[in-house]
């Protein structure tokens, strides 16, 4: 076996388990602790059958396989990085309704006395 | 008065008009006014504007100097983001306390001094008139106005035209009047400076009868130092450019 395919399959074992302890803490939710399972699972398993890339390549038409994983990889990131982009709008809604909420409680009581 | 009006769907008759008038204005007239470290300017533009309207309601959005303690002792009713969370959501927390408030009309200007409160009346008078947004253009009699201020302006009109087919003269103009129709109807989503085009955007998305009013601007040293710059302009433009595909216009 080749140098990276060994450090490939560590870093995929290393992945999965982290994965599993931070589900265990329940910082992880089943459905990303799957998503990102077979993630590095697939990054395993081509790492050590290098030929499944080529043949995968051959369907797309690409050229080579690592080509192929590079372009998933891309467009993985893209979309993921899409998804954090929307949810962290999410998350700035909610903090100017939570703000916005704090500040308007007392309007209208504001004829009392405050200072 | 030179007041245009767009997008204007009707006729009223005179007694008509004088009846929908005093209907369109019976209710507290409310002064919205965003505020982010104006502690110099805001007691001042609040004493003046309490000459026109019956309440002023300052935002304070999470300023760090004294612009809260300066707006109440001027006579404002203040609601403090604990943060700061931007233009657009100060001013989207301005409507929600008008709303509460039951107002009539919400008046929006600026805490800097660069609206000059006297010119509420022709705001006003363009509301009982019909309209249900009156933007205060600065661009309808543009005597002295930098040139750069110009073109940024120029540059927000065409955008604002171009992603929601909007026609202003002044999309960026912070001088504003709503109707309790347009109180109730619009939703301010964006946070930030983006929210002028959005305003124009929503008021058109529902129907509702634009006006613009010619004001006078007052360029101060201190009023130019604020404002957009080439970053926040860009900046600006992207977060339009979402705004636009994540909503059906």
């Amino acid at each position: 076996m080749l140098l990276i395919q060994i450090v490939i399959v560590a870093a995929a074992v290393f992945a999965i388990v982290m994965a599993f302890g931070r589900r265990r803490r329940g910082d992880l939710s089943l459905r990303g602790l799957l998503l990102w399972s077979l993630l590095w699972t697939g990054a395993a398993v081509a790492s050590i059958v290098p030929r499944l890339t080529t043949l995968v390549a051959g369907w797309l038409g690409v050229g080579r396989g690592v080509d192929a994983v590079f372009y998933f990889a891309l467009i993985l990131l893209f979309y993921l990085i899409f998804r954090i982009f929307v949810r962290l709008e999410i998350i700035e809604h909610e903090i100017t309704s939570i703000v916005r909420e704090l500040g308007l409680k007392n309007l209208g009581k504001a004829d009392s006395t405050e200072e | 008065m030179g007041i245009r009006t767009m997008g204007d769907t009707g006729k009223i008759g005179v007694k008509d008009a004088a009846a929908s008038a005093g209907a369109r204005l019976s209710g507290p007239v409310v002064a919205v006014i965003p505020a982010y470290n104006e502690e110099d300017t805001v007691g001042d533009v609040i004493r003046a504007t309490l000459a026109h309207v019956d309440r002023v309601l300052v935002v304070d959005d999470g300023s760090a100097d004294k612009t809260g303690e300066a707006a109440r002792r001027a006579g404002a009713d203040v609601v403090r983001h604990l943060v700061n969370r931007g233009l657009g959501a100060a001013l989207g927390t301005g409507f929600e306390g008008a709303r509460r408030l039951s107002a009539a009309v919400a008046v929006t200007l600026d805490a800097d001094g660069q609206h000059d409160p006297g010119e509420i009346p022709a705001l006003l008078a363009a509301i009982a008139g019909g309209a249900d947004v009156v933007v205060g253009s600065r661009m309808l009699a543009p005597r002295g106005m930098p040139w750069h201020r110009r073109l940024a302006n120029r540059v927000g009109n065409f955008v604002t035209f171009v992603l929601f087919r909007a026609r202003v003269t002044d999309s960026q103009s912070g001088f504003r009047a709503f109707s309790r129709r347009a109180l109730g109807e619009i939703s301010v989503r964006s946070r930030r400076m983006e929210v002028s085009s959005e305003l124009v955007a929503e008021s058109r998305r529902h129907g509702l009868r634009l006006a613009e009013v010619p004001i006078r601007a007052i360029y101060s040293e201190y009023s130019l130092s604020k404002g957009q710059s080439m970053h926040t302009g860009v900046q600006t433009l992207a977060a339009l450019l979402f705004r636009r595909i994540s909503r059906r216009y």
